[in-house]
């Protein structure tokens, strides 16, 4: 399966351009303003300047300052108007500055976007896709290196997406726009500009040199919960999404193991065909995530890859996390799951 | 350091007591009841700061002596007058016979708005009938007075298979899109942003209904109504913010909201909107006050915040009482009176009304209310088997079913075949089979 088989690219989609991260979800949003007048892109920053890591750069003076404004520093406002403008007829896209703000809005989040369908019976939905930065690796400290996706994966009614790459991360977006549930959509702040490998000595390679650059212009949508095949192999299976995608690759490729990788894509709804297709095959599984270890979603795949193919399982399931404190500032590298404990954790599973 | 703090006098906190509490007598002198029509009508153009006299004062229409008073007499004429008494009279006989159901095992909980009639009953009708309102839970005034059916009510209430919220909602959580009332939450204040963004859309599309939100005074203190505030201040948003001050949030009095300080329309200044202070039992005030707020924001002069200073007569809910923690005086001696019992004394002292045919269309809602309760009970009352399918409570979770709800479905079909073995027929998970 490659990067474009799942895909649904429209006639208007053409031409090989490569892009970064940041120019393919301005691009998403920018398409989905002129294809539908009842989006709104909001949010701390993002007007006139265009947003603190320019996603939404140049959007307000192309669409107008009633479709694409700043607000209030209050996340918590920013989620209950969006909710509001969702039951009026809109399709809110806020912008939460830093996944590690996005606490003040989580009651509005939880118990009203995410409610909003099941509790009117269908009267009322909040098609809002909420974008925020999240994950480390830029030397954010504390308070701007989180990836809290297991919080929203746990909550019924929300969908929780993360691409990993330019492509995706417009497809995606457009597909989470369009949706009618709400949607959580975490970019990985740490590969913007470039497929981060985790061997933070090294050079950073920028987007235009990988495949995945290769972003159509238009409109084109990638479907929520499926799974992309970043490379097939047959030693054992990892699931990863996000910068760890990227940063697993590089390890198996550095190790010379054949592994299956996937990236997910989409934690919920989860590709569990694709998952159990993978591990059936290999035997072994590795989950690895930036987030914190306990209760991440990387429990949730373990045990679901548990449930589902533990006869087929010839080594315990093996996890790879960032470890159970905050996002130290200094000690950013020590921090992150990185090669050494990628490949540790790989050396464990394969020698079982 | 230590020499220094040992000359410093010692810090006291002080928290919050209400003036009576159970068998105390009640002292309400402290609470000033201006003159009927002695408050000025400014303009609806008006700028917060020129009109802050009257977020501290107490708009009032409806004097002792049950005639209406000056410029804030919204001037309705005696049909409409007499549409809102019975509005507010059916509001009472609902309440009276769903509190009875709650105590009849018919329902798990019910929430009476005595006392609070006048600020859902007169204030909606000073809207428009598309106007969005995003209600707390103590508005069912607005539902009555849009002409919702009393039997959605009902079966809402009793969570039964005529519910057409699929027995989802706590009772009184109720939502209608048709009468432009928005879905009820239950997390409190969670609703006051949320009218701020659909009255923001609805600026945005050059729409022109406006959106109304009501919240009790004691949810104020949420962070959700603050930010309600600065956004509805920061776009000039067309909305109303309707702060119901009923004294009382469960057992803990207004000065947990900060009422010992100001008043809750003086929330408004600090964020330049607009603040009314409003008698709440004075359904003319009440409407008069709305149709002010309505206008400004009709007219692109921004959003209100109006406080309706009332008294929550009855218990929090089914599930409260009140002797536990206020004086029973307190609800007898309430210098604000009754809304329903002013305005039907104003409606007879202006000789559009008499007592005849009061007592005649109280009984007219008592029957109507009771023969309707009877046709919802046909649908079932809560925990005797009438509801929806099994399978709805995996519906509309998401738009579409995704793998693992499908899955959990289909276990909760199981398990009932197990549990229910012979009342039940056996229902496919998927395609949710009645009952």
């Amino acid at each position: 399966m490659s990067a474009q088989a799942d895909t649904q690219v429209s006639s208007e989609a053409t031409a090989e351009r490569r892009i970064n991260m940041i120019e393919a979800i301005n691009e998403a949003l920018d398409t989905m303003l002129a294809r539908d007048p009842d989006v709104i892109v909001m949010g701390e920053d993002v007007g006139y300047f265009g947003g603190v890591f320019r996603c939404t750069a140049g959007l307000q003076e192309k669409h107008g300052k009633t479709r694409v404004f700043d607000t209030p520093i209050s996340e918590c406002g920013i989620i209950g108007v969006a909710v509001g403008m969702g039951a009026y007829g809109l399709r809110p896209v806020p912008e939460i500055q830093f996944a590690d703000y996005i606490y003040p809005g989580i009651d509005q989040l939880i118990s009203e976007a995410a409610r909003l369908r099941y509790r009117s019976a269908t009267e009322y939905i909040a098609p809002m896709t909420v974008r925020s930065p999240f994950g480390g690796g830029i030397f954010g400290g504390q308070t701007h290196s989180q990836s809290p996706e297991s919080m929203f994966t746990h909550v019924s009614g929300l969908k929780t997406v993360i691409p990993a790459t330019p492509y995706d991360a417009k497809g995606l977006l457009i597909s989470a726009i369009e949706d009618n549930d709400p949607v959580i959509f975490f970019e990985p702040k740490r590969i913007y500009n470039g497929p981060f490998t985790g061997f933070y000595d090294k050079p950073v390679e920028p987007w235009k040199k990988h495949d995945a650059s290769v972003v159509p212009e238009g409109y084109y949508k990638i479907p929520l919960g499926k799974a992309r095949q970043v490379q097939e192999g047959e030693a054992l299976t990892v699931l990863a999404y996000g910068t760890m995608v990227h940063v697993a690759e590089a390890v198996a490729k550095e190790k010379g193991v054949d592994a299956d990788i996937l990236d997910l894509r989409t934690l919920v709804p989860l590709d569990i065909e694709a998952i159990e297709a993978s591990v059936k095959k290999t035997g072994r599984c590795l989950i690895v995530h930036e987030a914190t270890r306990t209760s991440g979603f990387d429990a949730e795949l373990s045990a679901l890859v548990t449930e589902r193919c533990f006869y087929h399982l010839e080594a315990p399931v093996e996890r790879v996390t960032g470890f159970d404190t905050p996002y130290p500032h200094s000690l950013e590298w020590a921090y992150f799951p990185g090669p050494v404990r990628i490949g540790e954790a790989m050396d464990k599973i394969l020698k079982d | 350091m230590a020499d220094a703090a040992s000359n410093r006098p010692p810090l006291a906190l002080h928290v919050p007591e209400p003036k009576s509490r159970p068998g105390d007598p009640v002292d309400f002198t402290e609470i000033n009841v201006p003159e009927a029509g002695a408050q000025a009508r400014p303009d609806e153009a008006t700028k917060p700061d020129e009109m802050k006299d009257l977020a501290y004062d107490l708009v009032r229409v409806l004097g002792d002596d049950n005639k209406a008073h000056g410029p804030w007499d919204p001037k309705l004429d005696p049909e409409t007058l007499r549409t809102m008494l019975g509005h507010m009279a059916m509001v009472r006989a609902f309440d009276e016979r769903m509190f009875r159901g709650q105590r009849q095992g018919k329902t798990s909980f019910y929430m009476k708005c005595t006392g609070e009639e006048a600020t859902s009953v007169a204030s909606s009708m000073a809207l428009a009938s598309d106007d969005m309102v995003f209600p707390s839970y103590r508005q069912q005034g607005i539902l009555i007075a849009r002409g919702y059916p009393l039997i959605e009510m009902i079966n809402q209430i009793y969570s039964n298979a005529g519910d057409k919220l699929k027995g989802r909602q706590l009772p009184i959580m109720y939502s209608s899109r048709e009468h432009s009332f928005f879905s009820i939450s239950g997390n409190l204040a969670t609703q006051t942003p949320q009218a701020v963004g659909w009255a923001m859309a609805s600026a945005i599309k050059g729409d022109s209904r406006i959106a109304a939100t009501w919240v009790g005074e004691g949810s104020t203190a949420e962070g959700d109504f603050h930010s309600a505030c600065t956004f509805a201040s920061v776009y000039n948003a067309p909305v109303i913010l309707n702060v119901i001050n009923n004294q009382w949030a469960i057992s803990s009095f207004s000065g947990f909201a900060g009422a010992e300080r100001t008043t809750f329309a003086a929330r408004a200044l600090g964020y330049g909107i607009a603040g009314l202070r409003v008698d709440g039992n004075d359904a003319l005030a009440c409407f008069a006050a709305q149709q002010w707020a309505a206008n400004r924001a009709r007219a692109n002069q921004g959003p209100t915040l109006i406080e309706y200073f009332t008294y929550r007569a009855e218990g929090h809910s089914t599930s409260d009482d009140p002797s536990g923690y206020r004086s029973a005086q307190e609800r007898e001696e309430w210098p604000l009176g009754d809304p329903v019992m002013r305005l039907k004394n104003h409606l007879i002292a202006i000789g559009e009304w008499d007592e005849e045919r009061q007592q005649a269309m109280d009984l007219a809602c008592a029957e109507e209310v009771k023969k309707t309760t009877k046709e919802a009970e046909k649908n079932g009352i809560l925990g005797h088997g009438l509801h929806h399918p099994f399978h709805t409570m995996f519906e509309d979770v998401f738009e579409e079913l995704p793998w693992h709800l499908q899955e959990q479905a289909e276990q909760a079909t199981r398990e009932r075949e197990i549990k229910w073995p012979d009342k039940h027929p056996k229902d496919t998970a998927g395609k949710g089979a009645g009952q």
